[in-house]
């Protein structure tokens, strides 16, 4: 099959999903009504602990990255539970007996992700300039750090891809992805400066790939205050390579065990 | 020309159960199979592997002449599938799913949309057209199914038992999007567990028990095996049951069962509607008090307690959906 026609399968295939974020309450109060409560609630809430002060205003500047980089993360598993609930249903089926692109499946699934991060991000931005964060570089930079943080949510997609193929149930998914995404979202420069973590946790959290995110992000945002130190460790001095090689590594290993595992899945 | 389906020796096993023991078929193009067997009897499965949702472990299977385990892509060009479960998105319109269907069949985007309305409008989903789905009905949902097997119009289709759980209006509805559709020249290969469906549907029946055939011919000559019609009926007093067996003895084709405790008189008959009519005619002339009367259909159990000695286990075997 050539390639125009597997990436039309995979827009047709994206679109039926698409539509579904309209029609599915859950979809559409994940997508639009908890990234709002995500930056009010860490703004306001932590915001003042943190940065007595500054009464919250230099933590909320910090904390954007931070939460549109966690935010994306999650919403990959939108991909492993609509995967698994096709999966229970007879839907995989009709496709399977059509004379498309097998892998369109996958691949219009992690394509429909992608737009649903774009609305998140906007909404998120919103309401960010909202509560004072700002851009402080330029557009193309910012465009450049949100097209990262797609990028990456986009590769933690087809692991999520993977999973909903692997285990019985969208309720599955979601437990098994949180005990993951959790930690990692966490021990990170998402919401805390590294040099607050004790020394093995910062470690950790250096070359964790989601600091490595967060911290292109900010840079590309320019929310890092002038006067700030310069990071030590290689991730984060450059965070940019290292966020595109995790990508690269994860969509290596992942595209192809998702794949494999859709048909595992589905021929029986 | 070659046979529309044709499957030798197809061999099938999960976990030690063999679903299917060496089935062989042929369905001439342009007619009806009726696969008729009782759950778990293997029917399922032999859709799935002509429809290449499902490898076998054995045998070979051609559709249109094309092979279905060598060439799966150029077999989906060529058939249209509507499974035992309705496969349509819930949260989709019926016409959005008929248009996403059409695209992945590639015929692109204006031949998409004019046969997604097309389809709706012949299967008289058009006032639903743009309604999600789950807002549909059993039956709308199953007639969106069946639509979305049409969609390119393809020369074979699969339908997988189309009537389970539906209540008799939407059976009867069914069959007449059925019989449309046949009366049109497509090869069609329809799984049923209702033999009067098989009956009606069906050019051929092929019955299945245990992923073996046991049984196949045109629904008359399996009926002459199972022996046609019951005429039953139920008398308001038991005293008069010798005089009505006495009576009624002629008109039927086999010994009938009398049962006094019960009150009822069971034999099979072979001329229908006449000889319920002439029954009766008789039964009224000596003002015979009748409860009930009816002539009964053979039953899948009737074929099965015909054909195998036993009755269908509908219990303890597993279950052909199942082994999706």
């Amino acid at each position: 099959m050539r390639v125009p026609d597997v990436l039309a399968d995979a827009a047709v295939v994206a679109k039926r999903n698409i539509i579904k974020i309209k029609r599915v309450p859950d979809l559409l109060v994940f997508t639009t009504l908890s990234p709002i409560m995500f930056v009010l609630l860490f703004s306001y809430v932590f915001g003042g602990a943190i940065d007595r002060e500054g009464g919250g205003a230099a933590y909320r500047e910090f904390l954007i990255a931070g939460i549109f980089a966690q935010t994306v993360i999650f919403g990959a598993t939108v991909t492993g539970a609509a995967l698994a609930e096709d999966l229970k249903k007879g839907i995989l089926d009709r496709f399977r007996s059509l004379p498309m692109a097998p892998s369109a499946v996958l691949t219009g699934r992690t394509f429909s992700d992608v737009v649903n991060n774009v609305i998140v991000l906007v909404v998120m931005g919103l309401t960010g300039l909202v509560v004072g964060w700002r851009i402080r570089s330029s557009w193309l930079d910012a465009l450049a750090g949100v097209g990262l943080l797609l990028v990456f949510a986009y590769a933690i997609s087809w692991i999520m891809a993977w999973i909903g193929m692997l285990v019985p149930s969208p309720e599955v998914v979601n437990n098994a992805s949180f005990v993951v995404i959790f930690p990692l979202t966490f021990v990170a420069n998402t919401f805390v400066p590294l040099d607050t973590l004790p020394g093995p946790l910062q470690t950790f959290a250096e070359w964790n790939p989601v600091s490595s995110v967060t911290q292109a992000a900010r840079e590309l945002f320019g929310n890092i205050p002038p006067g700030t130190p310069a990071p030590t460790a290689w991730p984060l001095q450059h965070p940019e390579v290292y966020t595109l090689l995790w990508s690269a590594v994860i969509l290596l290993v992942f595209v192809p065990l998702a794949n494999a595992q859709y048909r595992v899945s589905t021929s029986r | 020309m070659d046979h529309a389906i044709e499957a030798r020796g197809l061999v099938k096993r999960y976990k030690g159960v063999t679903a299917l023991d060496g089935v062989d078929l042929t369905v001439p193009a342009g007619t009806v199979l009726g696969l008729l067997g009782p759950n778990g009897a293997g029917k399922t499965t032999i859709v799935r592997v002509l429809s290449t949702l499902l490898r076998p472990d054995g045998g070979s299977a051609r559709v249109t002449g094309v092979d279905v385990l060598t060439r799966p892509a150029a077999v989906r060009r060529r058939i249209g599938l509507s499974g035992q479960y309705a496969a349509v998105d819930e949260y989709l319109t019926g016409y959005e799913n008929l248009d996403m269907i059409g695209r992945l069949y590639h015929l692109g985007a204006r031949r998409s949309r004019a046969r997604a309305r097309e389809l709706l409008a012949a299967f008289r989903l058009e006032d639903a057209a743009d309604r999600p789905t789950r807002t549909y009905s059993g039956g709308m949902r199953r007639r969106l199914d069946l639509a979305g097997a049409l969609v390119a119009d393809p020369p074979v289709i699969f339908l997988d038992e189309p009537t389970t759980g539906l209540d008799p209006r939407g059976r009867t509805e069914m069959w007449d999007v059925i019989q449309t559709l046949v009366a049109g020249g497509t090869t069609l290969l329809l799984t049923t567990q209702y033999l009067e469906e098989a009956d009606v549907l069906a050019d051929e029946i092929v019955v299945i028990d245990q992923g073996r055939i046991i049984a196949q011919g045109t629904a008359d000559s399996l009926k002459r095996q199972v022996g046609g019609e019951r005429l039953e009926l139920t008398v308001a007093d038991a005293a008069v049951l010798a005089g009505v067996t006495e009576v009624l003895t002629p008109l039927g084709v086999g010994r009938p069962a009398v049962d006094d405790g019960r009150r009822s008189f069971v034999m099979p008959v072979s001329g229908g509607p006449e000889v319920l009519a002439e029954a009766l005619r008789l039964l009224g002339e000596r003002q015979v008090r009748l409860e009930d009367v009816g002539l009964r259909r053979p039953t899948l159990d009737d074929v099965f307690l015909a054909l195998t000695g036993r009755a269908t286990e509908r219990d303890g075997r597993p279950d052909d959906g199942g082994a999706r």
